[in-house]
């Protein structure tokens, strides 16, 4: 009898990128040495990170920041009445902001979010989809405690997701406390990133239990810009183009 | 006329032999147009909102692609094997411990020979349950069933199995809160109840022989 072929997923007959990341590679550790989350990964910076909405936030939006800001620690929830982004981030540098996450809605849900690291980092613009809140997630877990969570970053090979994943890593304070038991999980797969939030427990040796407390969403980057937010005078590191990056149903760019 | 009154004026005198009533729709017009110029200029100094249409097509394609992507991902399986390895690689450092090599060795020697042995084994696997017992009652999570644990703590000779079923007990009181291994563990533990009772048996029957 023939032996059993592998079957053919998305992710075997990924065109090969080659932009991705080898662990040994010296110029890629170079750089992470010297980019803009030096500071934060040699701990010297605490993040501190403020969330905001666009104008006139809805219901499920307000909800959404709250949670959130439950999710990620030392934050803060601010809302902006037409106040101009180009004038919210000096003042946000002065009051030692780290990050600023800006949650764009429409039709009263959440659908874009805008993180930019703030002392002159890198802005990624995301289009967020599928956002579920709290209290619609199927679990009977209680709500997040204030410990640290830990951060898990899934499946981010190339430069770019490379990137990305710092950026993510960077919203959290460096020390996980264990006794918190909770997980921040960042998963990309296929240009999507999935953001789940559990409270884990082990068993035994070999197994674990995780339940799922916390919001849920789904992004996917848009643009990623050098400085800060600027819409017109950035320079943009990356764009999703769509004619032309979204031709091969094989070609990843996370 | 850059003067507005003066511009009124000004078709006032152009249209001077025209009914009045057609004057006067003029300078309406001319009213508005200069209006509406006026809230331009005022608009453009402040910040615009920029509408960016969808694209019905290109909208459902990524709807359709990030459910698949998600079915791809089996997040659950991978958070569950990332942990373990985190515990693999002792990042956790000394707060879980698990007896492993004296439990699988406990379980499988189940001979007269080796109960001394064992009976020190299980000395150190009560510490050491008990250790990780105290650590997870200090987090008030939702597990309530530790009361229970401890009453079964008593007798020396069957610990093994009362271990084994307690350790399900619990991963069954854990597993309320969580949708997955919640058949396979009820299961179970009826499952081991039936051994236990069979083994008793026997032994019933041989004494009242």
């Amino acid at each position: 009898a023939p032996p059993k072929a592998i079957p053919k997923t998305i992710e075997n007959q990924r065109v090969y990128d080659e932009t991705t990341v080898d662990p040994n590679d010296e110029e890629v550790a170079f750089d992470e040495a010297t980019d803009e989350f030096a500071p934060y990964f040699n701990r010297q910076t605490v993040p501190k990170i403020l969330i905001t909405t666009s104008d006139r936030p809805r219901g499920r939006t307000v909800r959404f920041c709250e949670q959130l800001s439950t999710v990620i620690p030392n934050s803060h929830v601010y809302y902006r009445r037409g106040l101009a982004l180009k004038r919210i981030i000096p003042q946000c540098i002065a009051r030692d902001f780290t990050d600023l996450i800006v949650i764009n809605e429409d039709r009263k849900i959440p659908n874009g979010l805008v993180l930019s690291h703030l002392p002159d980092g890198p802005t990624a613009h995301f289009r967020m989809s599928s956002v579920r809140l709290r209290k619609e997630i199927k679990r009977k877990g209680k709500e997040p405690t204030e410990h640290v969570p830990e951060v898990i970053l899934n499946n981010f090979t190339t430069r770019l997701g490379h990137s990305i994943g710092r950026m993510f890593a960077s919203l959290f304070p460096h020390d996980p406390q264990f006794i918190g038991r909770q997980v921040a999980t960042f998963h990309n797969q296929r240009d999507y990133v999935f953001f789940r939030f559990h409270r884990y427990i082990f068993k035994s040796e070999k197994k674990v239990g995780i339940q799922e407390l916390g919001p849920r969403f789904t992004l996917k980057l848009r643009s990623l810009q050098k400085g800060t937010f600027d819409s017109k005078f950035g320079e943009y590191e990356w764009i999703h183009k769509r004619r032309e990056m979204d031709t091969s149903r094989r070609k990843f760019h996370l | 006329n850059k003067n507005y009154e003066k511009a009124l004026e000004e078709i006032d005198e152009n249209l001077i032999y025209w009914p009045r009533f057609i004057r006067h729709k003029c300078k309406q017009r001319f009213t508005k147009i200069t209006q509406y110029l006026i809230r331009i200029r005022k608009l453009t100094l402040k910040r615009q909102r920029k509408l960016v249409p969808l694209r019905r097509k290109i909208e459902r394609r990524e709807k359709r692609r990030e459910e698949k992507a998600l079915i791809a991902a089996q997040l659950d399986n991978a958070i569950e094997k990332e942990l373990l390895e985190r515990l693999k690689q002792d990042t956790y450092g000394d707060i879980y411990n698990f007896p492993i090599h004296a439990f699988d060795k406990a379980l499988q020697q189940q001979d007269a020979e080796s109960e001394s042995e064992s009976d020190a084994e299980k000395e150190e696997e009560d510490e050491e349950d008990a250790d990780n017992r105290e650590f997870v009652e200090a987090d008030d999570s939702d597990l309530s069933d530790f009361e229970d644990m401890d009453k079964l703590e008593t007798s020396s000779e069957e610990e093994q199995e009362e271990e084994a079923e307690a350790e399900k007990k619990a991963s069954r009181s854990k597993s309320k809160g969580k949708t997955p291994l919640k058949g396979p563990a009820r299961r179970k533990r009826p499952y081991i109840e039936i051994e236990y009772e069979e083994e008793t048996e026997p032994s019933t029957k041989t004494k009242a022989g």
